[in-house]
């Protein structure tokens, strides 16, 4: 029907969508991180801290869709 | 000069003394460089940075003293009551994954913790140390893990397993994430700074500085990915830290 490389770059592609939700993620924490300064301004250094660890674990769900679609293209 | 027509080259291994034990294969490659001079990077900063005892610190004694209040503090914080003691573990993985990041980000040379074999036997020690750890501390109790306090009987059969799927899926996610940040990252910046010659000699047979402006861009789009990567590195270094205590923590005290 369809080769298979091509099927292959389709199914990388579908992967990706998943990125999105990562992206809402990512701006939420950092939307929260800017409210809670705003309110408290003197807690920005304990905030910080959790914003970032947030930060990082949110993207990794988005790299996890990056590392799946580049394992559906160059290894499966 | 090697020309890589691929963006995965940079991620091969390349035997520097080939060795071999009873027919298997234990050269020492630019991985295992690389992880020797993480490790006498990391040695270094805290023996050297150790040794001085000034009141008022050096730059050198300084270093040492910011990595280890920092990690002592996350410690204390995210281990539990009893689990201080394992600040030397938290610190030496900390500071392996930094060192390993951060010099894999000079050009040139390689990142080792771009290679998933090696993320997940730090992640898959990590998972078999805190369930022996639960193990021998609680006991059989230990599968109380597994059930969460208040939850109705007729949820049981979808809770548990949900939750079993989900701590068996730690060291997965602990070494992918590590694993994929890096790789992701160094292949963005082979296939970004590939772009540079390619649009200079496009650009050049028009004219010959929109050529050298052409090949100047993605050159700089290098530099803030390079930017970005250090801060990639270091948060990736401490999240594997960070979440390696709070694994610590719910095996020492079952949530």
């Amino acid at each position: 029907m369809i080769d298979l490389h091509s099927a292959k770059v389709i199914g990388a592609g579908l992967a990706l969508i998943g990125m999105a939700g990562s992206g809402v993620g990512i701006g939420s924490i950092f939307a929260a991180y800017v409210s809670a300064v705003g309110r408290n301004p003197a807690s920005a250094r304990q905030v910080q801290g959790i914003a970032f660890l947030g930060f990082a674990l949110t993207e990794a769900i988005a790299l996890f869709a990056i590392g799946l679609a580049l394992f559906i293209i160059y290894a499966a | 000069m090697n020309v890589s027509n691929s963006p995965l080259e940079q991620f091969e291994l390349h035997r520097i003394i080939p060795l071999q034990i009873a027919g298997y294969d234990v050269s020492f490659t630019n991985s295992a460089l690389l992880m020797s001079l993480s490790v006498v990077l990391s040695l270094s900063i805290m023996i050297f940075g150790g040794m001085s005892r000034q009141m008022v610190p050096g730059r050198l004694q300084s270093l040492a003293e910011m990595f280890y209040d920092f990690i002592a503090a996350m410690v204390r914080d995210n281990c539990g009551a009893h689990g201080a003691k394992y600040m030397p573990l938290v610190f030496s993985i900390f500071l392996f994954i930094l060192s390993g990041n951060l010099l894999g980000l000079i050009p040139g040379s390689f990142t080792f913790t771009s290679h998933i074999i090696i993320t997940f036997a730090m992640a898959l020690a990590v998972f078999v140390m805190v369930t022996l750890l639960a193990l021998a501390r609680h006991g059989l109790h230990f599968f109380s893990f597994f059930l969460p306090a208040g939850v109705p009987w007729w949820m049981w059969w979808l809770i548990i397993p949900i939750e079993i799927v989900s701590y068996l899926s730690r060291p997965i996610s602990l070494s992918v994430r590590l694993f994929v940040n890096m790789f992701a990252g160094h292949m963005l910046m082979n296939i970004v700074s590939g772009f540079a010659i390619g649009l200079a000699i496009y650009f050049g047979s028009v004219n010959v500085g929109l050529g050298v402006l052409a090949g100047a861009i993605p050159v700089l789009i290098n530099v803030l990915l390079t930017l970005f990567e250090v801060l990639v590195a270091l948060l990736q270094a401490y999240v594997f830290a960070i979440l390696t205590s709070l694994y610590i923590k719910d095996a020492l005290e079952l949530h």
